[in-house]
């Protein structure tokens, strides 16, 4: 029975970790199903929605009394939520604005370009992003306000999960079901699913590809900055370089999903998620941050395409 | 014995003597330019270097500084433990002639397993193309730092000292000629035009009979050699490694230089490599003249924020850098997507 | 007819998709053969799978005799088949002179270490290719441009000078894929003449894939004739120009496409 709750305990972390993962690498092959690009500095958008509720919250904090509650109770648990789920969209709108401005004066002039330059460009960015941060902020780790109550989750016996993973995880399936239903049921949806199949049909068709391809930045963005908010809520120490490694780790997801496949990066990010929290689980901590990349070689080597994505020949 | 090889060893003769008469002066008078000078040999050879892969044969390769890694702690390691045996045995430690077969055999070990490394990588790696290379490349340089980062042997997280500061003008810039002769030699002769086709376009190279794979591995190992070579270099010079020294970021330090030098241009990339080591210490200088207001200080002295600009500025205003070859690198590219 | 290419009952299936089905076709020693149909007949399918792009899924293409079977594309170039390409891919950073020097590397003596030593017999090869280099482009009047960059050539003698490439590999055999594409009357007699005398000056078999009935027609000894994957007809030109199959396949194409 111990070993049981052990199992369920361990796919829990790993499904609250493979959930940030799985959200900043929506917004990896989201971009890269429209503009068959790489967007080196993604991760930093994640690193930019942490410290934008960073910035954000003294705002709201007097009025809906941030690290004030203990606990969650029936009774305060809207407010609470409301609180914190009003800073997360609104830098979940603050990072949208950045991802599009990025797209509109760093990418869109060299969509014509050959692809290594605007790679080039995108770790450019990245630099920056890391670099304005730290200039302007400071390199020092700065303490993200408590939004949420963090404590053990009541009534599940042995079973150690806090309330801040159980937000990860519901707030990431949430954002799940919206995005599905944005790239299924909406207009722009349709756009974007067609425009990563054929550009030159949509904009015969009438699409205004520019528009859709800045949307599709701006969803990856606010999804990257809600998966800043959401780990900053539950490890609360955020600095400028945050985003370099789970940013890599969640192109890794998004490729062995499948880039370009929506739901595989969702389904890689999971796989990440718990794999690592597998490998610190036997014993093996110091590779943690290996086991990535080990991942990332075998994809490669084998099966480039991703679990769920499809071949795409050269037409000689 | 051919003019070509003839112009190397004169090339040699002459750092020679430039470090036995001169080393020394330059080395307690200019300490600090001193420094500079080696910095830049240790970068050239990477950009010449890495100039191979990137630039003659249009891979583009993302984990240079892994391999680096892999020559600065094999080196170390090599000196630290097995220097005081072959030491003893060629003429011992005082012996200058000594510690410099000593050295010499050190980068050469360095070279070896980088190259053995650069194999080991090169052929899974070099079947993938364009961005799934620059990932996997990623991916390698990062596994590399991160089994350093975990081996006991070589310090771990907490560094390694490298015994004997083997490092001087001669070795350095003597490398920096070898390694151009090397990379121009290949490249400059009917063998070496391979390299270039494999870049402008695999399918018509392969149709004319060129093993197009084999010539990616070729440039890799013999990249991967002289980066091994700068690590050694620059072990024996800082005498104290970390993983974190041989990370992502000195990776497209030295994609920086072959940008901006202009893919397949050896001269340009090393006149790229010399001004971007010179530049942040430039800078430096200047942020505390009275020219630049104290506000802006911070600014001028952090080199990556003003290195992340002029990455995108290269990129939006001359993607072909100094010497590139715009119209090639337009055509090369836009094959792919037909957008 | 002395055989030197034989495609024996070859398939290819691409997922769902069969883009060539049974395909049997043989060109013999310095014969020049054509390879027609409507687009997308899978015409180009059957020239990657000689020159090794892809690999059939069922049947076995012969040179000499011998199986290709698995051999890579430069592997075939080297048992002595070359090709030129639908759209001209010549290495655009490169002056006419390299591109051609480029197609040398097949049979060259000498490899890197010697490119690095720099002796006597490397420097000696190296003036040997620059002079059949030379003599190959004026053969073909290429040679007043052998410094100039290829890109910079006019289509016509772009086209001449990736089949001088593809010469400089000394090919048994020479694959043309489509070289009249683009071009006007003048040019395309011109092509013809230009093919005919590749053939018997180099003494090499060609098989021809062309859309343009009229150069077909007018120098192939025997043409093939595909549709969909099938060869619907195989002959001389006036067995083709009468055979019912061909000209129903072609029908459907539109005017001005049958001669």
């Amino acid at each position: 029975m111990d070993r049981l709750i052990e199992i369920v305990q361990q796919l829990v972390n790993g499904v609250s970790l493979g959930s940030i993962y799985a959200l900043i690498a929506l917004g990896y092959t989201m971009v890269y199903g429209v503009l068959r690009f790489i967007n080196f500095a993604h991760g930093d958008i994640y690193m930019l929605g942490a410290y934008s509720g960073y910035l954000l919250a003294p705002f709201f904090s007097h009025f809906f009394k941030f690290g004030q509650f203990d606990t969650f109770t029936p009774q305060n648990t809207l407010f609470i939520l409301s609180g914190a789920g009003l800073v997360m969209v609104f830098s979940m709108a603050i990072c949208a604005v950045i991802g599009v401005l990025i797209e509109r004066i760093a990418y869109r002039p060299l969509r014509q370009r050959p692809r290594l330059n605007v790679l080039i460009t995108a770790i450019g960015v990245s630099l920056f992003l890391q670099n304005i941060t730290q200039y302007r902020l400071g390199a020092d780790p700065k303490a993200f306000p408590q939004l949420i109550p963090v404590h053990v989750v009541e009534g599940l016996g042995n079973l150690t999960i806090l309330t801040s993973q159980l937000a990860i995880i519901l707030a990431t399936i949430l954002l799940l079901i919206v995005l599905r239903l944005i790239v299924m049921r909406t207009k722009m949806g349709l756009a974007m699913r067609a425009l990563s199949l054929n550009p030159t049909a949509c904009s015969i068709m009438g699409v205004n590809n520019d528009v859709v391809i800045s949307f599709t930045f701006a969803l990856g963005s606010a999804l990257a900055a809600a998966a800043g908010i959401l780990v900053s809520m539950d490890s609360p120490s955020i600095n400028p370089l945050m985003g370099n490694l789970p940013g890599i780790k969640a192109f890794v997801a998004a490729v062995l999903g499948g880039i370009g496949n929506i739901p595989g990066a969702a389904l890689g990010g999971l796989i990440i998620g718990i794999l690592e929290t597998l490998v610190v689980a036997i014993g093996f901590p110091q590779w943690r941050d290996g086991i990535a990349f080990a991942v990332l070689i075998v994809i490669l080597l084998f099966k480039p395409t991703g679990i769920l994505g499809k071949v795409e020949r050269e037409k000689v | 014995m051919s003019r070509a090889l003839l112009v190397l060893v004169v090339a040699l003769l002459v750092c020679l003597s430039v470090s036995l008469f001169g080393e020394n002066f330059i080395a307690s008078r200019f300490a600090y330019y001193y420094d500079i000078l080696i910095t830049i040999g240790v970068n050239v050879i990477l950009a010449t270097s890495l100039n191979l892969v990137n630039g003659y044969t249009g891979q583009f390769s993302l984990g240079h500084a892994g391999f680096m890694a892999v020559g600065a702690y094999a080196s170390a390691s090599w000196s630290n433990h097995l220097d005081p045996y072959v030491l003893g045995w060629i003429g011992g430690a005082n012996n200058p002639f000594a510690t410099n077969v000593a050295f010499l055999i050190s980068m050469l070990i360095a070279g070896s397993l980088a190259a053995i490394a650069g194999f080991a990588v090169g052929v899974p790696s070099l079947r993938l193309k364009g961005d799934y290379l620059a990932i996997a490349t990623l991916g390698f340089g990062e596994i590399i730092r991160v089994a350093i980062l975990n081996t006991d042997f070589v310090g771990a997280s907490r560094g390694l000292s490298v015994a004997g500061s083997y490092t001087n003008l001669f070795w350095t810039y003597g490398s920096v000629a070898v390694c151009v002769y090397v990379v121009l030699g290949l490249v400059h002769s009917t063998y070496g035009r391979g390299f270039l086709t494999v870049r402008d376009d695999e399918v018509a190279a392969e149709a004319m009979g060129i093993n197009t794979t084999k010539y990616k591995v070729m440039a890799f190992v013999v990249a991967s050699f002289f980066a091994g070579i700068a690590g050694a270099l620059y072990a024996h010079f800082k005498a104290f490694l970390t993983p974190e020294g041989f990370n992502f970021f000195r990776s497209v330090d030295v994609v920086v230089f072959v940008i901006l030098g202009g893919m397949g241009s050896t001269i340009g990339v090393i006149i790229a490599a010399v001004m971007l080591t010179i530049l942040p210490e430039a800078l430096r200088a200047l942020a505390h003249t009275q020219f630049v207001p104290p506000a802006y200080q911070g600014l001028l002295e952090n080199r990556l924020i003003l290195y992340s600009l002029l990455l995108i500025t290269l990129m939006l205003t001359r993607p072909q850098g100094l010497f590139g070859d715009p119209v090639a690198l337009r055509k090369r590219f836009t094959r792919s997507r037909g957008n | 007819m002395d055989s030197l290419l034989k495609l024996d009952r070859c398939t290819i299936r691409f997922g769902g998709l069969t883009a060539v089905a049974n395909f049997t076709m043989e060109v013999g020693r310095r014969e020049l053969v054509g390879l027609i149909g409507p687009n997308g007949a899978g015409k180009t399918t059957v020239f990657n799978m000689v020159t090794g792009v892809y690999a059939p899924t069922e049947g076995h293409v012969l040179l000499g005799g011998e199986p290709l079977d698995g051999l890579k594309p430069y592997a075939i170039t080297g048992k002595g088949i070359a090709r030129t390409f639908q759209n001209v891919r010549l290495f655009i950073s490169l002056s006419v002179l390299d591109n051609v020097k480029a197609a040398f590397n097949l049979h060259l003596k000498h490899g890197p270490m010697h490119a690095l030593t720099r002796g006597r017999a490397f420097l000696n090869e190296e003036h040997e290719i620059e002079n059949r280099t030379l003599e190959l482009l004026k053969i073909f009047n290429l040679d007043r441009h052998r410094d100039a960059m290829c890109r910079s050539l006019p289509y016509g003698d772009q086209r001449r000078l990736e089949i001088v490439r593809a010469l400089a590999t000394q090919p048994k055999l020479l694959l043309l894929d489509e070289p009249a594409a683009g071009m006007n009357p003048t040019e395309k007699s011109n092509l013809m003449r230009l093919i005919e005398f590749v053939q018997e000056t180099f003494d090499i078999s060609v098989l021809l894939v062309e859309h343009d009935m009229r150069v077909v027609m007018g120098i192939c000894k025997r043409i093939y004739v595909l549709d969909h994957g099938i060869k619907i007809a195989e002959g001389t030109p006036e067995e083709i120009r009468r055979d019912p199959k061909v000209i129903e396949a072609y029908l459907g194409e539109g005017p001005g496409e049958k001669e």
